[in-house]
C-alpha cells in the first residue's frame, strides 16, 4: 500500500494536518489504533476556549465531528483499529496491524507522528485497588461508554483535567466529595475551579492522599494536610468514604514510536517529559518525519490543531504541492496563532518548554 | 495576584469588584447587566464575539480580560451560554422592589420548572436563601447550556451564582 | 442509583435498546453489543477483573484505553484480553484472570 503522507493518530493534531495537506492535493492516510477517530476530542463534552478560528465555544465532540467531515470531503483515507507497530527506513514505511489481525506494510513519502500523550500514574498504598483510575479514563468511561466508574469520587489533582472531570462527574450523576492538590494553590484555571466550588465540591489544597483502602475494591481513602516540605502534618489525617479515586496528575508524551524510528528525543519537564525534538516546521531530526500535538509537548487541543496545520503545510511543501511563498505565509499564520495561545500566564511553562525544544533541535 | 482565587477557587469580594467585567453596583441596581467573573488571562473571546451590541471588549490580544460596557449591555444573556468557563451571569438588581433577577448557565439534569422553589447557592456552594424559577431558556444556539433565571432577595444579588433543586 | 448514564445534559438520552447476555465467572449479566467488556462489567458493579500472578491481588480498570493492561481477562478461553477496548459479543464467556491465565489448548 502506498501513500504520500502517513499520519499516526487521528486526534486534533493528526486531523488538522490531514486537512491542510489534503487541501493541496497530497494523498493522506491516517492510522489510529482506536475504533473511533478524534483522539481525546470525543471525551471533551465542554466548550473550548480560544478564538473563533480555534473553534472557541464549540464542544470538543463537535469539533471532532467537524474535522472528520472535512477529512471525508477531502478523501483522506482513515484506517481505524489499526496499530502502527513499527517504522522502517527512516519513516518511509510503516508496519500496520489491522483490527482483524492482518498485517500490512504502508509505504509513504512523509510521516507525521501525532500519537498524543498518556496519563501519569500516582503511587500510594492501595493505588492498585480496583476503583483507582485515571481522570482521563473516567472521562472515557462516562462520555464514550456512558458508564460511571463509581458513585462517590475523590479527585486527586486540580489541574484543568482534574477540575473539568470533577464537573463532568457531577453532570453524569456522581458525587465528588473533594478535589485535592498537594500544592498550596490550584493548578488549573480559576473559572474551572470556581464552577466546581459553587456546585459544592470542596477543593483542598496542600493535601495529599495517604492511602486507599478496601477489601477487593476502593471503600475509602485517607487524605492529610502537608506542610511546605510536602510532608504530612501529623494528626491531620481524614478518612473519606468513597468508591472511586481519580488520578489527575498530568500527562506524558507517548514518544516511543518516534524514538524507535530514530528521532532524537529530549527531556523537558515543562512539556511533560521525554519528547521528540522538532524545528519550527514541526520536522524531527529525521528528514521527512514530523510531530505535532501532545506527543511533542503536552498542551491543549487548540495548540495541537495549529501544530498539526504547520506540519501538514510543511509536508505538502516538501512534497511539491505548495509553493514556498504560500507555505511560508500559511505557516506564519499558524505560528502567530500559536504565539497567541501561548501568550497568557498559564502558558508560560509550555512556551518556555517549546522554546527550549526548538533550541535543542538546532543545537544537535 | 488573585490569592483567594488561586488557593480556593472562589473570588474574594475585593477581587470580584475590581474586575473589568464586573459593572459597578449602581449599574447592577439599574439592571439587567452582564457580570463577567473572568479574572485570569487565558486565550478566550467568545463573549466578545457573541455580544450583539458590542458591550464586551477584549480586543486583539485574546488573553485580555473582558471589559463590560454596562450602558451598551441590554442583559440579553447570549454571553451566558457562550462563555466556555461558565463565568458570566446576568443580574437585574431592579427586577422588583425587593427582588433581583439572576440568570445563570445551567448544564445539569433535571432542569428545574418555572415556579419551582430551589436553594440559592453562593460561590462556595453554600445555601444563602431560596430562589423562585422564573424562566428557562434552552435555545438550540445555546448548545445545551440552558439559561435559568430566578428571583432572590435583592441584597443577595452579588452572592448567588448557582441553584440546587430541592 | 445505577452506574449506567441513561440521560445526560450534554450527551442526551442513551438510545441503545437491545441488550444481550454475557457470562462472567458463570454469572449472566446484561450488556450492549459492541460496548467494551469492562464497561458492561462496571455497569454490573463488577470491578475486580483479574488477580496478579505472585500475590493474587485484585486489579481493575486503570487507563480505560488499552495501554496499561490492568483490565485483562480471559475471554472465550483466550487470556490477556484487554477488556477496556474489546467489544462485547453476545454469549461471550468472560473469566476473572488468575495471573497470566491459561490458554484453551496448550501450545505445541
Amino acid at each position: 500500500m502506498e501513500t504520500e503522507l502517513a499520519i499516526v493518530g487521528s486526534g486534533p493534531a493528526g486531523l488538522a494536518a490531514a486537512i491542510e495537506a489534503a487541501k493541496t492535493g497530497v494523498k493522506v492516510t491516517i492510522i489510529d489504533e482506536n475504533p473511533r477517530p478524534g483522539g481525546q476530542l470525543f471525551k471533551q463534552i465542554h466548550k473550548f476556549f480560544g478564538s473563533e478560528k480555534h473553534k472557541a465555544g464549540i464542544r470538543g465532540i463537535d469539533i471532532g465531528h467537524e474535522l472528520l467531515e472535512q477529512c471525508e470531503k477531502l478523501n483522506v483515507q482513515i484506517f481505524l483499529s489499526t496499530e502502527a507497530w513499527a517504522i522502517f527506513d527512516n519513516g518511509k514505511a510503516l508496519g500496520l496491524k489491522h483490527g482483524n489481525n492482518t498485517t500490512e506494510k504502508l509505504n509513504t513519502r512523509k510521516l507525521l507522528l501525532a500519537s498524543g500523550a498518556i496519563e501519569n500514574p500516582l503511587a500510594f498504598p492501595g493505588w492498585t485497588l480496583p476503583g483507582v483510575l485515571g481522570a482521563g479514563a473516567t472521562q472515557t468511561l462516562m462520555n464514550l461508554h456512558r458508564v460511571l466508574p463509581g458513585q462517590r469520587v475523590l479527585m486527586v489533582g486540580t489541574g484543568n483535567v482534574g477540575l473539568i472531570v470533577s464537573y463532568q462527574l457531577l453532570q453524569a450523576g456522581a458525587d465528588v466529595v473533594a478535589a485535592i492538590d498537594i500544592l498550596p494553590q490550584i493548578g488549573g484555571w480559576g473559572v474551572h475551579a470556581s464552577k466546581i466550588r459553587r456546585l459544592g465540591i470542596p477543593i483542598l489544597t496542600s493535601h495529599t492522599i495517604k492511602e486507599a483502602f478496601g477489601n477487593n475494591e476502593v471503600k475509602g481513602a485517607v487524605i492529610a494536610r502537608v506542610g511546605q516540605d510536602n510532608k504530612v502534618i501529623p494528626e491531620s489525617e481524614r478518612k473519606l468514604e468513597i468508591d472511586t479515586i481519580c488520578i489527575a496528575v498530568g500527562l506524558s508524551p507517548m514518544a516511543e514510536l518516534a524514538q524507535s524510528a530514530g528521532c532524537q528525543i529530549t527531556h523537558i519537564a515543562e512539556l511533560g517529559g521525554w519528547t521528540p525534538m522538532h524545528n519550527e516546521r514541526m520536522e524531527t531530526t529525521i528528514n521527512g518525519i514530523y510531530v505535532a500535538g501532545d506527543v511533542c509537548g503536552v498542551e491543549e487541543a487548540s495548540t495541537a490543531m495549529e501544530e498539526g496545520k504547520i506540519s501538514g503545510i510543511a509536508a505538502a511543501e516538501s512534497l511539491g504541492y505548495l509553493q514556498r511563498g504560500k507555505a511560508n505565509g500559511l505557516m506564519k499564520e499558524s505560528q502567530e496563532s500559536l504565539n497567541a495561545l501561548r501568550a497568557g500566564p498559564f502558558a508560560t511553562q509550555s512556551k518556555l518548554g517549546k522554546e527550549k525544544l526548538i533550541e535543542r533541535f538546532h543545537k544537535c | 495576584m488573585l490569592n483567594m482565587l488561586r488557593s480556593s477557587g472562589v473570588l474574594s469580594e475585593q477581587e470580584l469588584m475590581e474586575l473589568p467585567g464586573v459593572p459597578p453596583m449602581e449599574l447592577v441596581e439599574k439592571g439587567p447587566v452582564a457580570v463577567i467573573e473572568c479574572a485570569e488571562m487565558i486565550p478566550c473571546n467568545p463573549c466578545e464575539a457573541c455580544c450583539p451590541t458590542g458591550a464586551i471588549k477584549i480586543g486583539d490580544d485574546i488573553n485580555n480580560l473582558p471589559i463590560i460596557d454596562a450602558v451598551k449591555c441590554t442583559g440579553c444573556g447570549l454571553c451566558i451560554a457562550a462563555c466556555p468557563g461558565l463565568a458570566i451571569f446576568v443580574v437585574n438588581g431592579t427586577h422588583t422592589k425587593s427582588e433581583a433577577l439572576i440568570s445563570i448557565p445551567y448544564e445539569f439534569l433535571p432542569l428545574p420548572n418555572v415556579g419551582d422553589q430551589v436553594e440559592a447557592l453562593d460561590r462556595q456552594g453554600k445555601k444563602v436563601c431560596m430562589a423562585k424559577i422564573v424562566q428557562i431558556r434552552n435555545s438550540k444556539k445555546f448548545d445545551k447550556t440552558a439559561i435559568v433565571s430566578f428571583t432572590i432577595p435583592k441584597e443577595r444579588c452579588m452572592e448567588v451564582r448557582h441553584i440546587r433543586l430541592s | 442509583m445505577g452506574l449506567r448514564i441513561k440521560n445526560h445534559p450534554i450527551l442526551g438520552r442513551d438510545l441503545r435498546k437491545d441488550m444481550v447476555s454475557i457470562e462472567v465467572d458463570g454469572k449472566v449479566i446484561p450488556a450492549y453489543e459492541g460496548e467494551p467488556i469492562a464497561a458492561a462489567l462496571t455497569a454490573s458493579r463488577i470491578k475486580v477483573l483479574r488477580k496478579t500472578k505472585k500475590q493474587g491481588e485484585p486489579r481493575g480498570i486503570f487507563c480505560a484505553r488499552g495501554i496499561c493492561t490492568d483490565c485483562v481477562m480471559t475471554v472465550n478461553g483466550t487470556p490477556n484480553i484487554r477488556t477496556c477496548i474489546t467489544p462485547v459479543e453476545k454469549n461471550m464467556k468472560i473469566e476473572t484472570q488468575e495471573g497470566l491465565g491459561k490458554w484453551r489448548e496448550e501450545p505445541k
